[in-house]
């Protein structure tokens, strides 16, 4: 019983902190409906890139996580731009032959970091992490608490961004109704490209949270498509409230079958998650489109 | 018979026969090694097309098919010793049964919502497998080769001639597709899948009929696969690269015509070959990547496509 209730609290703190590396996803595909199956693979570039900063300039790893998110934004500009170029502009099937591209995208992404950094499992070094908490029997590692807080700011600034800025409302207006908008004048695609952008900076600080959390691999995306699409899925595309709750209950699924049957069987608590939101409630649980 | 027919025959015929006719006269056992790995893409490129082509589902589970193939070997080499025929009729049934599931899935999702399906019931196959002790678990399986039966000089020989059947039974199969009702049918509801079932097309007997078929011979084209490499471990049977090679491979070729997957897999294929032989299996993904995001961005169609386009062009300047 103790074990069960230390999983839940485990797994809190976790599905917060898969909440913030499922936010840019959250926008990218849910409400841009891009088929963003490279987004893990950024998010693993954007650990590296940390990893960098923290092993030769010995920069915090949430402060490097920051320095770099400015370069993503533009990054996910120039992304975002070359699909709407390719994809998007020509009309018939971008979905189909968007995910095809994507996921040449990541295999590109992944060959590199190997071939730059080798195979092995990279970590970054700060005062946080490594330490613990306890209260009574419990053990909770410092680094998660970190992601947790990080990750719950991350999730507030965003909705807020999405709810209150006259940018954020225009990027949910394109989600809703991309013909309506430019009736007005306005020009989606401007308005898209932005918020790709958004949501690819916001992986600076995810990045860091991934290294932080665990040390990280250059095959690690592949895992992640699982984790950060059944959030998304879950939540109902493109609902900021929707990806915490989402990531959570995945996380507190995560620690109980870990707890209860062993790691073995780890891989697939997402992957199952998702097949069983896609079969059952195609819409997620707090769906823009019932 | 039209006249394509009998030289689609003859050609088919004639294949099988050099096939039968290297095994006797190539020595080396090398490049029936290497030509197998092709063969066998070439199988899985053209069966993928089925369900990927004419209907335009993107199936992201070609490894799930592909592993359930090489376990489905496994089990049944180690349960009752059972000969490599009866493995692969095994695995064309569970993976008919396979297609079964997934063509029912069709009908709750589409587009990329079935993709990303696919790669979760991959990755939750792959789970239980690597979960399931008596076939090795994780750390994989060590198999031992039966002796081989004649009129082969090899079993590397025999596995080679035997992919070569799997290929040409996956092309007349998908030829057949092509030019027939479930050809024509498959490629209405890619266009229009409501359009399709409004004017009487059985949408969902179709999906699921590709689906099944796209599904045996993915598998049967796997079963080989364990006697091949005499090991069998999950990460590697149901490894994402086999599902996003043969996308690539089909997207290269093109899917307008059955002939595009058989060019795009021996094109990326050998590539690959030679590749990993002579660099490394890394820079492999790399080139699959980059071929991949090339094509997609640039040739939409495939070389198949390419290849209309550039003979209209012609057509239209001439006068």
């Amino acid at each position: 019983m103790d074990l069960l209730f230390d999983a839940v609290v485990l797994g809190v703190l976790l599905g917060c902190f898969y909440a913030a590396v499922s936010l840019g996803l959250s926008v990218s595909f849910g409400l841009l409906d891009v088929p963003h199956v490279a987004h893990p693979a950024f998010l693993v570039l954007a650990s590296y890139a940390v990893y960098v900063l923290n092993e030769h300039y010995g920069i915090d790893p949430l402060l490097a996580g920051l320095l770099i998110t400015p370069f993503l934004f533009v990054f996910g500009l120039a992304a975002y731009r070359l699909y709407y170029e390719t994809f998007e502009k020509r009309g018939s099937d971008a979905g189909v032959r968007g995910i095809a591209f994507f996921f040449g995208i990541a295999f590109i992404i992944e060959v590199l970091i190997i071939l730059q950094f080798g195979v092995d499992q990279r970590s970054v070094t700060a005062t946080y992490i490594g330490k613990a908490w306890r209260i009574g029997d419990m053990r909770i590692p410092f680094r998660l608490v970190v992601a947790f807080a990080v990750a719950a700011v991350l999730t507030i600034l965003l909705s807020l961004y999405l709810s209150k800025t006259f940018m954020g409302r225009a990027i949910r207006a394109v989600a809703q109704d991309q013909e309506a908008l430019r009736l007005m004048g306005a020009n989606p695609t401007r308005i898209k490209q932005w918020a790709f952008g958004i949501a690819t900076a916001v992986l600076g600080i995810a990045g860091a949270l991934l290294i932080i959390v665990a040390p990280v691999d250059p095959t690690l995306d592949r895992a992640y498509i699982g984790r950060t699409f059944c959030v998304v899925v879950m939540a109902g595309l493109g609902s900021m409230t929707g990806t915490l709750v989402a990531a959570i209950i995945l996380g507190v699924a995560e620690t109980i079958v870990l707890t209860l049957f062993g790691a073995s069987w780890a891989p697939a608590i997402s992957f199952a998650m998702l097949l069983g939101v896609l079969a059952v409630r195609p819409q997620g649980l707090f769906g823009r489109r019932s | 018979m039209k006249r394509n027919g009998i030289f689609f025959w003859i050609g088919a015929i004639v294949f099988l026969v050099a096939i039968a006719l290297m095994t006797k006269l190539i020595g080396n056992e090398y490049p029936f090694f290497a030509g197998y790995v092709i063969l066998q893409f070439v199988a899985l490129a053209v069966a993928w097309s089925i369900l990927g082509g004419h209907a335009g589902y993107v199936n992201f589970g070609t490894s799930a098919s592909f592993g359930m193939g090489v376990y489905t070997a496994v089990f049944l080499f180690k349960v009752a010793g059972a000969p490599l025929l009866v493995q692969i009729a095994a695995a064309a049934a569970v993976g008919a049964l396979m297609g079964f599931a997934l063509g029912l899935l069709t009908l709750r999702m589409q587009g990329i919502f079935f993709s990303i399906a696919t790669i979760a019931l991959t990755i939750v196959i792959e789970t239980s497998i690597t979960n399931w002790r008596y076939v090795g678990g994780a750390a994989g399986i060590q198999l031992q080769r039966p002796p081989v039966t004649w009129p082969f000089s090899g079993y590397v020989q025999m596995l080679f001639f035997v992919q070569a059947v799997l290929v040409v039974l996956a092309v007349v199969v998908s030829r057949y597709i092509q030019n027939s009702w479930i050809g024509r049918g498959l490629q209405a509801l890619r266009d229009d899948e409501l359009a399709a079932e409004c004017t009487g097309v059985p949408t969902l007997k179709l999906k699921v009929l590709a689906c099944v078929i796209s599904g045996a011979l993915m598998c049967a084209a796997g079963a080989p696969a364990a006697m091949y490499l005499q090991y069998a471990d999950p990460s590697s049977a149901f490894n994402l690269n086999y599902s996003v090679s043969v996308l690539a491979m089909s997207l290269i070729g093109g899917t307008a015509h059955w002939a595009g997957p058989i060019i795009g897999a021996i094109l990326l294929g050998s590539t690959q070959q030679l590749l990993t032989v002579t660099i490394s299996s890394e820079v492999n993904v790399l080139v699959l990547g980059v071929m991949l995001v090339l094509f997609v961005v640039a040739a939409p169609e495939g070389l198949i496509g390419l290849f209309r386009r550039v003979r209209r062009y012609r057509k239209e300047g001439k006068p």
